[in-house]
């Protein structure tokens, strides 16, 4: 299979594709955003000037990640201040709507998004020395039972935490031996591993607890800040400790991966095995690598999944319902680069977060913000609004001569 | 290396490595035939029983009361009476059956274009929520046309749903993988919203506003029922349906210009565009072709049995549903119409004897249904492993044509 972006010829006009472009739309619709929210549309829900805001933060990573970097971020803050002040605005007007846009929404965003950052770093790792990784859900499916099992087992969740990403990891070496060494279709063993996973999980879960959660484990602790303020102490005061692991995770793989000698020789392998291999690096050890970090990464996110503050020791079958998909869309949003993955990852559990707040008050808009990051992942690889570009050889098998 | 004859002759393995997916699954297809998809579902059966021997449970008598669970025990004891445990679980096991021919067949026909339709899911729910918009509505009308519009809609609606991932791939390249898993979401979550509580499509029965179900189709909508009992899930014509899906699909495949067209494209589409055929055109084609397939297939689950839909199973089936277990199937049948039947059949038979139609002392349905997910994910793993299956069928050829030394060493592998 070819790379995840293949170069057929481009019909679309290469203007539309300029970051240039897609920058001063984001800034625009961040306009545009606020605008809503003021007499004369004056809309009576927050939900639609937020809608759009988003698509103008997400037009706006878009753009810093592909060469405009001031604009991008420019954009970027229109977006939010867009959101801000339609939120502002319809406010004062309708009470229940207060308690939806709150500084616990901060804390939810940044709850929702811890898991699809860990996924996001980890399916990175794997993609860029050359292995697409669609089988982050599976792993991360692991992580989660195995960090209960661990947890339960061990008496403790950093027992908990190390099986889980144990199991992770074991998963992504069986499929790492069939993609690198069996050289087998790697869409093809990402969709056998997530059969996999699921499988073993809900077997073990059946056989050891019965299909009925113990609940009573050890969970991974919050980190409590205290002396911020209200506000910011409730927005950030009280998240989990891998939450924070997953900012510094997002820095280590920016340091790693693009400032290192290792960082080198993964991106050549993604890029340029035959150069690589020429060169003296062994691409096979290093795509191995590679993917069982991501294994074990994106088992992290599964641990929190079950031992962090939502799921608080309890797994259920099937537990991720796709997160390790949207994790995999905000690696793709995100250009394959750490920053863009963490403000793409952040853009969802904000999203994600609005979609859970406005349940009780209208499941349409509901409905809106959990569909939002497929559609922008959907436009986004569809390259309308400017280009994916995947490493050159990921998902192609590497023959040695 | 060592042998520059080497180069001259190109072998298999080389072209596994340079071939595009449909290249490469023909290949496999020609090294070993039919007895590799066989040994593949052993293997996986064979593992599968070790994680249920491991657990401390007999792996024999789990897979004979499976086996029984599926209704396939009805062959010794054949009965129309659908008052026979046998028969009624064989109607069933036929109904699991009827989805998967057909979300198989999506999958198929995408491969076959060299593309990996992913959203078989999606695009058999947006058939189901088409079906049942049109079921609902238009009653009174008599059942042959209303059937036919709800069965013309759906398939195209599904048609029209794996398109986008087509249009997407021919105009700006997106890859398909990509673009159907997120279509898949969408459809989810569309779906999740319109049977939802206060959905357009939810139930209008009264008492009922907080069900999030949707309203059951008419009465002139519904397909006959063949075998059984239509309050008890009997065995529509649905099967037939599906069966007729396959033929066509074999016709279009291997007798029309387009299949042709489609295959060559699959096979190389450099090639296939100096030959002067418009890759793009059929890249929109097959995986319009792929989606209408699958699209067709909620349609005859909604006529057939399901009636109405809830937001709950939508959700369910996002975990392992059909269109993935489509992907098993069309693996499994090598892309072709004769081996979908069959995998449909097996696994169609693996879900329901492990689910709803397995009463065992030996192994309990909750345990066993999991197992169906570890052979499903162990076939589509070995199957995917060309190279493997490559090496073991020549070396098998080398023990029986080259007895001595001289065999070409595979360094490689």
């Amino acid at each position: 299979m070819s790379a995840w972006s293949q170069s057929l010829d481009n019909p679309v006009s290469e203007r539309l594709r300029d970051p240039a472009t897609t920058g001063y739309v984001a800034l625009g619709l961040g306009a545009f955003a606020a605008f809503l929210a003021i007499p004369p549309i004056e809309a009576r829900s927050p939900a639609w000037p937020v809608a759009v805001g988003i698509v103008a933060i997400a037009l706006g990573i878009w753009t810093a990640t592909r060469g405009r970097r001031k604009l991008g971020y420019g954009a970027v803050v229109a977006g939010l201040l867009g959101i801000g002040l339609g939120i502002l605005a319809t406010r004062s007007g309708t009470g229940n709507l207060e308690t939806a846009f709150d500084a616990t929404l901060i804390d939810q965003t940044f709850g929702l998004a811890t898991p699809l950052v860990f996924g996001a770093i980890a399916g990175m790792f794997s993609e860029r020395s050359g292995v697409i990784n669609i089988g982050l859900e599976g792993m991360m499916l692991m992580g989660a039972f195995f960090g209960v099992y661990g947890s339960d087992k061990g008496g403790s969740w950093v027992v908990g935490l190390l099986i889980g990403m144990a199991s992770g990891g074991l998963l992504a070496l069986v499929y790492a031996f069939f993609a690198i060494h069996l050289r087998s279709d790697q869409i093809v063993g990402g969709t056998a591993v997530n059969f996999l996973a699921v499988g073993i999980t809900g077997y073990f879960f059946q056989l050891v607890y019965n299909g009925q959660v113990s609940g009573n484990v050890s969970t991974v602790p919050n980190v409590h800040i205290s002396g911020l303020g209200n506000f910011l102490e409730s927005s950030i005061g009280n998240l989990s400790l891998l939450t924070w692991a997953s900012f510094a995770l997002v820095i280590l793989a920016y340091i790693v991966l693009f400032k290192t000698p290792i960082g080198l020789r993964i991106r050549a392998c993604g890029e340029h095995p035959r150069a690589a291999d020429t060169v003296g690096i062994n691409v096979y050890v290093i795509r191995y690598c590679c993917v069982v970090l991501s294994g074990l990464l994106v088992a992290i996110g599964g641990v929190y999944l079950s031992l962090g503050p939502q799921g608080n020791g309890t797994f259920i079958f099937d537990m991720t319902s796709g997160k390790g998909f949207i994790a995999l869309a905000a690696m793709i949003f995100g250009n394959w680069r750490p920053a863009g993955a963490f403000a793409a990852a952040l853009l969802f559990g904000f999203s994600n977060a609005l979609a859970l707040k406005l349940q009780v008050y209208s499941p349409q808009a509901s409905t809106l913000f959990a569909i939002l990051p497929y559609v922008l992942t959907l436009v986004a690889v569809a390259g309308v609004i400017g280009r994916t570009v995947a490493p050159a050889a990921d998902g192609k098998p590497y023959a040695k001569q | 290396m060592s042998e520059p004859k080497k180069d001259l002759v190109e072998s298999p393995e080389q072209a596994a490595e340079t071939g595009t997916l449909a290249a490469r699954l023909s290949l496999g297809q020609r090294a070993g035939g039919i007895a590799v998809p066989i040994v593949t579902v052993v293997l996986a059966f064979l593992l599968g029983g070790l994680v249920v021997l491991a657990t401390g449970h007999n792996p024999l008598l789990a897979y004979r009361d499976i086996f029984d669970g599926a209704g396939l025990n009805w062959i010794f004891h054949p009965t129309t009476s659908t008052q026979a445990l046998s028969a009624y679980n064989l109607t069933q096991t036929l109904l699991q059956s009827t989805t998967l021919i057909f979300t198989g067949l999506a999958v198929a026909f995408a491969f076959r274009c060299g593309m990996f339709n992913i959203g078989g899911e999606g695009q058999y729910i947006v058939g189901l929520v088409v079906a049942n918009w049109i079921g609902v509505n238009f009653a009174g009308m008599s059942t042959l046309p209303h059937v036919l519009i709800a069965i013309i809609g759906a398939t195209l609606a599904g048609a029209a749903w794996a398109g986008i991932a087509g249009v997407l791939k021919a105009t700006t390249g997106a890859h398909e993988v990509i673009s159907t898993i997120m279509l898949n979401w969408i459809a989810i979550y569309t779906a999740t919203w319109l049977f939802g509580a206060g959905g357009p499509l939810q139930t209008t029965a009264p008492g009922q506003s907080t069900n999030p179900v949707s309203s059951d189709i008419a009465h002139t909508a519904e397909l006959p029922v063949i075998w059984g009992a239509k309050g008890f899930q009997g065995l529509d014509i649905g099967f037939f349906i599906a069966i007729a899906a396959l033929v066509v699909f074999w016709a279009l495949i291997n007798r029309t210009t387009l299949g042709f067209e489609v295959r060559a494209v699959g096979f190389n589409p450099d090639a296939a565009a100096y030959g002067g055929i418009n890759v793009k055109k059929n890249l929109i084609r097959a995986m319009a072709i792929s989606g209408a397939f699958a699209g067709l297939g909620g349609a005859v689950d909604m006529l057939g049995y399901l009636y109405h839909y809830g937001s709950l199973d939508v959700q369910n089936s996002a975990a392992g549903g059909v269109g993935f277990i489509g992907i098993a199937v069309a693996l499994l049948g090598r892309n072709t119409a004769v081996g979908v039947f069959l995998g449909s059949l097996l696994f169609g038979g693996l879900i329901y004897g492990t689910t709803q139609g397995l009463s065992s002392s030996v192994i309990q349905p909750e345990l066993a249904s999991n197992v169906t997910l570890i052979i499903e994910g162990l076939v589509v793993l070995f199957i995917g492993a060309d190279l493997l299956i490559l090496y073991v069928w020549n070396s098998r050829k080398r023990l029986r044509r080259q007895p001595p030394a001289q065999a070409p060493a595979k360094a490689t592998a």
